[in-house]
């Protein structure tokens, strides 16, 4: 080989190889989901209300059969396929929660329990409960937990067979059986993240149910970022 | 110095100072005062510290070892800096250094020493091991330790005995991504988020995972044992202080590894005993939805979890959650 083709050769491997950190950096590192921001306009202390709903699928993503949250943006009103929404710190967060999953149980019935929130207890439908018995009969479609913070929420599926037969298969979800649930905690007083998960092993076909969607952010796990 | 004034091109004539003695008697005194430095001063600051009787029996482990290793590394370098003064190359001395093949002396005493050194921290960390009750250095020994605790509980039917202060308190640590909870068989099987144990009693935590392997580790309390699924893995401690304490996961378990971690204390036997009180009537509603206490919890077969579907219509899943055949991995 002549010089100037190997020169060119090894140019043109360089290239590609930085090419291709630049792609993952990018592409896998620097890009996330937005972040859907509750706090804007909203003096620290004051109450910010919030609205997610939980998916058995994910159609508008490259993961179509992944379960999924979605998290309502206060200013358009659209559903956002992220996880990750900010706080103002100090306040009481009012979560509504609407659950379009069917049920699966838990792989540790101890997080059927609710803490955490005002009171102790969830509002499913309209009607506090404090346990869900995801062993004993269909009930709890994910949770919502953010161990920083002490609060687990199994979020309620709908429990008839009918209801889990018939569960929306076009994300996100606008009609079809589903609950509301509705909590509220306080958020700390300082800035942070905290992140959140489900406890439900949801990632079915991964090793325990717990690979996939429940260790990707902008599924089943994410952030609460809490500013001031 | 005097071998400064006598050095340059020492001759024949002239007589060597005896570097040997000289450096033996430096290092004897730099060894000294580094030991009693060790020992007296750092000492009790070395991890982890000494809130329990593991933790207190690995910081007198790290303070024998540092105690055994300054002297060789105070030696290495008393020899490095008096070469470096008083052999170093003088202005006219163009000499070689006389040839030297082997020193009969010097590799024997070098072997010797060495041996006698790694022989004495083998049967120092062997005795260590097994030296008394609930040795083990805290770590996880197993499902059958070796060495026991007076009245350790070993079978379920023991475990679940009612608590007594005089046996060794139970704590099962049950590790899932990404939280440990911690279940006290002996008050009624309940389980909790918040590790608290009692003061100048012995515990014995039973450790296991119902997902993937993690690695429990309550610093302050000189623990670290693996979460294994399908493992019991024993460790003893026996907290002497009251304190705070930290448990981290030690072993990377996925993506929030890093945030699995939490808190516990120690109190004093009376504030443990209205805890755990408190804590069995707290949780009194979701213990009873908790599986019967066993030393593990088998992840890919739990016959209720399947049990709902089927009971409800959904076959999907076949009654059987996650067959031992379908957790794989991408
Ligand atoms: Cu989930
Ligand atoms: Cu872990």
């Amino acid at each position: 080989m002549s010089l100037p083709v190997r020169v060119g050769t090894l140019l043109v491997a360089f290239l590609a190889v930085v090419g291709g950190v630049i792609f993952v950096v990018i592409h896998f590192l620097l890009a996330g989901p937005p972040v859907v921001d509750y706090a804007a306009g909203v003096a620290p202390g004051q109450p910010v209300s919030i609205m997610l709903q939980e998916d058995p699928q994910n159609t508008v993503s490259n993961h179509p059969d992944w379960v999924s949250y979605f998290i309502k943006d206060p200013k358009t009103g659209a559903w956002v396929h992220t996880t990750l929404f900010q706080v103002p710190a100090g306040s009481r967060v009012n979560v509504t929660i609407l659950g379009y999953d069917g049920c699966t149980p838990l792989r540790n019935p101890f997080w059927g329990m609710v803490t955490g929130t005002i009171g102790g207890v969830e509002d499913v439908n309209g009607s506090p409960v404090s346990v869900l018995n995801s062993w004993a009969s269909c009930s709890v479609g994910h949770t919502f937990s953010i161990p920083g913070i002490g609060l687990n929420v199994p979020v309620a599926s709908p429990t008839t067979l009918s209801a889990n037969k018939n569960v929306c298969g076009l994300s996100p979800c606008t009609s079809g059986p589903h609950t509301t649930v509705t909590f509220s905690f306080n958020a700390p007083k300082s800035d942070g993240d905290y992140f959140w998960q489900c406890r439900v092993p949801c990632g079915l076909g991964y090793l325990d149910g717990f690979g996939g969607p429940m260790q990707t952010i902008g599924f089943m796990t994410g952030q609460m970022e809490v500013v001031s | 110095m005097a071998a400064e004034t006598s050095a340059p091109a020492t001759g024949a004539g002239e007589r060597e100072p005896n570097h040997g003695m000289r450096i033996f008697i430096i290092w004897l005194v730099l060894a000294l005062a580094s030991d009693l430095l060790i020992w007296f001063v750092l000492g009790p600051h070395l991890p982890p510290g000494d809130l329990a009787s593991a933790a207190n029996g690995q910081q007198f482990d790290i303070k024998v070892m540092s105690a055994m290793a300054a002297p060789v590394m105070v030696f290495v370098l008393i020899q490095f800096i008096y070469s470096l003064i008083v052999w170093r190359h003088r202005e006219g001395d163009e000499e070689d250094g006389p040839p030297i093949h082997g020193n009969t002396r010097v590799q024997v005493t070098w072997i010797t020493l060495t041996t006698v050194i790694v022989l004495c921290l083998f049967g120092f960390g062997t005795y260590e091991l097994v030296n008394g009750p609930g040795a083990g250095a805290g770590s996880g020994e197993g499902p059958s330790p070796i060495v026991n605790p007076p009245g350790a509980e070993l079978t379920v039917a023991q475990q679940m005995a009612p608590y007594s202060a005089s046996k060794p308190l139970v704590i099962q640590v049950i590790a899932q991504q990404w939280r440990f909870t911690y279940r006290y068989p002996q008050f009624g099987g309940f389980e909790t988020t918040y590790l608290a144990v009692p003061q100048n009693q012995w515990v014995e935590f039973d450790v296991t995972s119902i997902d993937v392997i993690h690695d429990f580790w309550a610093y302050q309390l000189g623990v670290k044992a693996d979460a294994d699924p399908g493992v019991n893995n024993v460790a003893y401690t026996k907290p002497l202080q009251l304190g705070s304490i930290t448990v981290r996961c030690d072993e990377l378990c996925g993506l929030w590894h890093g945030a699995m971690y939490d808190y516990g204390s120690v109190m004093t036997q009376s504030a443990f005993q209205s805890w755990a009180t408190a804590s069995q009537a707290h949780f009194a509603d979701v213990t009873k939805m908790l599986p019967p206490y066993a030393t593990t919890y088998d992840p890919t077969e739990i016959k209720q979890l399947g049990t709902v579907l089927v009971k409800l219509g959904l076959t999907g899943a076949g009654g059987g959650y996650y067959p031992p055949n379908d957790p794989s991995q991408p």
